[in-house]
C-alpha cells in the first residue's frame, strides 16, 4: 500500500463558496507538478465544485471523503 | 475556457456585487479571464472613500434577506470587494470604469478604489469582451 504525502494543507474550512476553491487554486499556482494538496472545507457546495475545477484544470482528484460535516479533498497538481 | 467571462456591473447593492464577486472568483479559479465593466451605481460603490461602506440591498431583499445577508456576514464571508482582490490575485481580472458613468457621477481615476484598473467606453469593453458571454448584473 502506497502512502500519499500531504504537500500542503489548505484550511478552508468556515469560508463560503467560492473562496475554499479560490484558496487551493492559489495554493495549487504556488506548487510545484505533483505537488500534493489536501484542503479541508464546510462548504456543501464544495463537493462538486471540486469535482468540477478538477476536471477543468487537469489537477487530479486523488481522494475526497466527509467527516462530521468536514469535506476533506486531496489533488495533485497537474 | 478561452474566451472570457464579461460582467457590466449597474447596481451599486452589496448583494449584487457580492454575486457578481463570486462569479468573478469562480472563473478565475478556472482560469478563464474575466473583464468587468462599472456603470451608473456599480461604479459609485468603487469610489476609494465608499468602498467599505454598506451600500445596502436590493428591494426584493427585505427584513429577512436583510437579515440572513447580516449572518452570513457575521459568519466570516468575505465582502465582495475583498472576494474580487482575491480574485485578482489568482487569475485575470480586469475592472474598468465606463467613462459615461465617469462623467456622470462627476468622478477621476484618482477617484476610485485601485481595485479599478482604469477607464474605458463601451466599444473597447466590446473587442476585449470577444466572444465570450456578457452578463448584466
Amino acid at each position: 500500500m502506497s502512502v500519499i504525502e500531504i504537500t500542503q494543507t489548505v484550511d478552508a474550512k468556515g469560508l463560503s463558496c467560492p473562496l475554499p476553491i479560490v484558496r487551493t487554486a492559489q495554493a495549487t499556482k504556488a506548487l510545484p507538478s505533483g505537488a500534493v494538496i489536501e484542503v479541508l472545507a464546510t462548504d456543501a457546495g464544495s463537493v462538486k465544485d471540486f469535482a468540477a475545477w478538477s476536471k477543468a484544470t487537469g489537477n487530479e482528484l486523488i481522494e475526497h471523503s466527509v467527516d462530521g460535516g468536514v469535506y476533506r479533498f486531496v489533488i495533485r497538481r497537474k | 475556457m478561452d474566451e472570457p467571462l464579461n460582467l457590466v456591473l449597474f447596481s451599486g447593492t452589496d448583494d449584487k456585487l457580492q454575486a457578481a464577486a463570486v462569479l468573478t472568483a469562480g472563473a478565475a479559479a478556472l482560469g478563464k479571464p474575466v473583464n468587468i465593466f462599472l456603470q451608473y451605481w456599480a461604479l459609485e460603490s468603487f469610489r476609494a472613500d465608499r468602498i467599505g461602506r454598506d451600500h445596502g440591498l436590493a428591494p426584493e431583499a427585505g427584513p429577512a434577506g436583510r437579515q440572513a445577508v447580516q449572518d452570513l456576514a457575521r459568519a466570516g464571508q468575505a465582502s465582495w470587494a475583498e472576494t474580487l482582490r482575491q480574485a485578482k490575485d489568482l487569475g485575470s481580472v480586469d475592472i474598468q470604469a465606463c467613462s459615461l458613468s465617469m462623467d456622470l457621477l462627476h468622478l477621476d481615476d484618482g477617484d476610485l478604489d485601485p481595485l479599478v484598473d482604469g477607464v474605458e467606453g463601451v466599444t473597447a469593453f466590446y473587442i476585449n469582451a470577444g466572444e465570450g458571454q456578457i452578463v448584466f448584473i
